[in-house]
C-alpha cells in the first residue's frame, strides 16, 4: 500500500486518468489495427505524429493541430499509396521518413532542440493537467462512438474483404476512415504518452489478447484491459522509482507477450481444430473456388489468382 | 565550394556517407525483393537501443549497434521466409527495444543530446577511426553479396523453388539478415536510427519500379542512394539545415518521381490485388 501514496499528487491522478483514457481507446483500435496487419503503419502514424508536433511548435500553434494535420493526412496517403499490398510497406516507410526529415528540419529551425525532440518521442507523462485530461476524454469518447457504430462492418471487411465487398460493403473506405480513425488517435495519446509508448499501446495489447481469446469482442475487451493493468502498473512503478515509464510500459508489455506466444501457439497446434484457422481455411476454400469458376471465364484472373498466392 | 574539402571532417562525412551509400542501395535492394521492410526498421531501432547501452558503457556506439543489431539479425534470418507474416512480432519486439533504450538514455545523464544525435544521425562528426570502419565493413559487405548473389536472388524471387533445388535458403536468409544489421549499423551513423530507412529502403523501392532486371535495379538503386547521400551532405555544407533532411528529401524526390514515371512508362502494367486489407494469419493453414 505504500506504492499507491503517490495517488495524492494531482499530476498522478491526471496521469492515471488520461493514460486510462488511451488504454482504452488504443485496446480498440489496436485490435483492428493487428487483424488488419497494418502494426507498421500504426508505427509509421506515431512517427509522423513526431513531424507534425514538432511543426506545431516551431509555428507556435498548439501541438494538437500540427500532430491532427500531419497524421491524418498521412494516413489517408497511406490508405491511398498502399493499396499494393506488395508495396504497402514500402509506400508507409517513405511516408515515414520523408515526415521524420521534416522533423528533423522544423526542430533544427527551432531553438532548445533536442529537449523538444526528446519530449516529444518519448513523452511526458507527468506533465499533463486537468485540462489535457478533458480534452483527452472528449476525443475519447468520439472515437469510442465511432468505433461502436462502424465496428461490425470493419470488422467484417477486415476478416474477409471479398465476401464484404461482395455484401456490398465500401471496403475501401472503411479502410481509409480506420486510418484516420487510428490518425486521431496517435494524435491525442502522443500527446499524453509520446510517440513510442503510442505504439506499445497499440500492439501490445491486442497482440497478446488475439492469442488468448477468438471472439473478436472477447479479444478487444482483453485488449482493452491488459491496456489498463499495463499502464496503471507503468505509472506505479515509474512513480515509485526513477526509471521512465515508457520502459516499464514496454517491458510489461513484452514480457506478457512473450510466454502468451509461445504457449498459445503450442495449444492451438495439438488439440484445438482452431475457430478461425479453419474458418479461414474454409473462406481460402471458397476464394479459391470462386478463383476457378472466373478463370474459365477470363484468362486475366489466373493471375491475379497467383498474386493472391504469393502475397 | 570545393574549399570545403580541406576540412578532414567534410572529407570524412563525405567518405563514409558515399561508403555508406553504395552499400545500402545494394542490400537494399534484396531488402524489397524479400518483403523485409519492417524488419529493417525494426533493426534500426534495435540498433538504437545498441548505440544507448554503448553510451551507458562508454564504448563506441557503432561497437553497441553491431553487438545488438547482429543478435537480433539472427533470431529474425532464423525465422527465415515466415518472417514476411510477422509483423506483429516484429512490432512487439521493435517497442521492447525501445523501451530499453529510453531506459539506457535515462540512466545516462545528458540524454537529450545523446538521444537526438542517434535518432537524427551526426554525419560531422564522423572520425577517420569511423570511416576506415566504415570503408572496411561496406568492402566485405558487397564482396560477400558479390560472392552469394545468384542464390540469394534465386532464394528471394522464389524461396520455395530455390529450396527444392538445394539452395539453402535457410543459411542465406540468416546470412542476409547478418548483412543487413551490419549495413543498419553503418547507415544509423549517417543518417540516424529514425532515417536508416531512407537509405536502405526507398532507393531500391524506386529502383524497382523502373525496371524489373535485378543488375539494371540495383545499379539504379545504388545511384540513387549514392547521388541523394552526396547531394544532401553537399546541400547541408552550403545551406543550414540539417544533412539528415536533404538526404531523406532526395530520396523521396526520387520515389515519387519513379512513381509517377512508371505510371507514365507502363501504366496497365502493374495490376492492383482486390484487396489491400488481406492479410495472411501465421496459424491458418495454406489453402490446397
Amino acid at each position: 500500500m505504500q506504492m499507491l501514496a503517490v495517488f495524492q499528487y494531482p499530476f498522478i491522478q491526471n496521469a492515471f486518468l488520461a493514460g486510462s483514457l488511451v488504454a482504452i481507446t488504443t485496446g480498440i483500435l489496436g485490435y483492428f489495427l493487428v487483424v488488419r496487419g497494418l502494426t507498421f503503419a500504426g508505427h509509421a502514424l506515431s512517427n509522423i505524429g513526431f513531424a507534425g508536433a514538432a511543426g506545431a511548435v516551431l509555428l507556435g500553434v498548439p501541438p494538437v493541430i500540427g500532430l491532427l494535420a500531419a497524421t491524418v493526412g498521412a494516413g489517408l496517403a497511406i490508405s491511398v499509396l498502399g493499396r499494393e499490398i506488395r508495396e504497402r510497406d514500402v509506400a508507409i516507410g517513405v511516408i515515414m521518413t520523408f515526415a521524420l526529415g521534416l522533423g528533423i528540419l522544423f526542430l533544427s529551425l527551432y531553438h532548445g532542440y533536442a529537449e523538444q525532440a526528446y519530449s516529444i518521442l518519448f513523452g511526458t507523462i507527468v506533465g499533463i493537467n486537468r485540462s489535457d485530461v478533458w480534452v483527452t476524454a472528449g476525443l475519447s469518447a468520439g472515437l469510442i462512438t465511432i468505433m461502436a457504430l462502424v465496428g461490425r462492418p470493419l470488422l467484417f471487411s477486415s476478416f474477409d474483404p471479398e465476401l464484404a465487398e461482395a455484401r456490398g460493403l465500401p471496403v475501401r473506405l472503411l479502410g481509409s476512415l480506420f486510418l484516420v480513425l487510428v490518425a486521431v488517435t496517435v494524435s491525442i495519446a502522443m500527446q499524453v504518452i509520446g510517440v513510442l509508448l503510442v505504439f506499445a499501446l497499440l500492439v501490445g495489447p491486442p497482440a497478446t489478447a488475439i492469442r488468448l481469446v477468438r471472439r473478436p469482442a472477447s479479444a478487444i475487451g482483453l485488449s482493452i484491459i491488459l491496456g489498463l493493468v499495463y499502464t496503471w502498473l507503468g505509472i506505479l512503478l515509474a512513480a515509485n522509482s526513477t526509471w521512465p515509464v515508457s520502459f516499464y510500459i514496454t517491458t510489461l508489455a513484452f514480457g506478457i507477450y512473450l510466454p502468451v506466444r509461445y504457449l498459445s501457439k503450442y495449444r492451438m497446434e495439438r488439440n484445438i481444430p482452431g475457430d478461425r484457422a479453419s474458418a479461414r481455411s474454409a473462406t481460402a476454400e471458397s476464394i479459391q473456388a470462386e478463383n476457378i469458376s472466373n478463370m474459365r471465364s477470363s484468362p486475366d484472373s489466373a493471375s491475379s489468382m497467383k498474386g493472391e498466392r504469393h502475397a | 565550394m570545393l574549399d570545403l574539402f580541406q576540412h578532414e571532417f567534410v572529407r570524412n562525412a563525405f567518405l563514409a556517407g558515399g561508403m555508406v551509400a553504395i552499400v545500402s542501395g545494394l542490400v537494399g535492394y534484396f531488402v524489397v525483393l524479400r518483403g523485409q521492410a519492417f524488419a529493417c526498421e525494426a533493426l534500426s531501432h534495435i540498433g538504437f537501443t545498441g548505440a544507448t547501452a554503448a553510451a551507458l558503457l562508454g564504448i563506441s556506439s557503432l561497437v553497441g549497434m553491431m553487438f545488438f543489431t547482429l543478435l537480433a539479425a539472427f533470431g529474425m534470418g532464423m525465422l527465415g521466409k515466415r518472417l514476411r507474416n510477422r509483423d506483429v512480432e516484429v512490432g512487439m519486439i521493435l517497442t521492447f527495444m525501445l523501451g530499453l533504450g529510453v531506459l539506457f538514455l535515462n540512466i545516462i545523464t545528458q540524454s537529450a543530446t545523446t538521444a537526438v544525435n542517434i535518432l537524427f544521425g551526426s554525419i560531422l562528426s564522423v572520425t577517420q577511426t569511423d570511416v576506415m570502419v566504415t570503408i572496411g565493413a561496406g568492402l566485405f559487405t558487397i564482396l560477400l553479396l558479390g560472392g552469394l548473389y545468384r542464390p540469394l536472388l534465386f532464394a528471394s524471387f522464389d524461396p520455395d523453388i530455390a529450396e527444392a533445388r538445394g539452395v539453402p535458403v535457410q543459411e542465406l536468409s540468416i546470412l542476409f539478415m547478418l548483412l543487413l544489421a551490419i549495413s543498419v549499423s553503418e547507415a544509423m551513423k549517417v543518417v540516424g536510427v529514425l532515417l536508416v530507412f531512407a537509405l536502405l529502403v526507398v532507393p531500391a523501392a524506386a529502383a524497382e519500379h523502373l525496371t524489373h532486371r535485378p543488375l539494371s535495379a540495383i545499379a539504379l538503386s545504388v545511384s540513387i542512394s549514392l547521388i541523394s547521400t552526396l547531394g544532401g551532405l553537399m546541400l547541408a555544407f552550403v545551406g543550414h539545415w540539417p544533412a539528415s533532411f536533404y538526404i531523406v528529401s532526395l530520396t523521396s524526390l526520387f520515389y515519387f518521381g519513379s512513381l509517377g514515371l512508371r505510371a507514365i512508362l507502363a501504366p496497365r502494367r502493374f495490376k492492383e490485388p482486390s484487396h489491400p486489407s488481406r492479410e495472411v494469419f501465421p496459424d491458418a493453414p495454406k489453402p490446397g
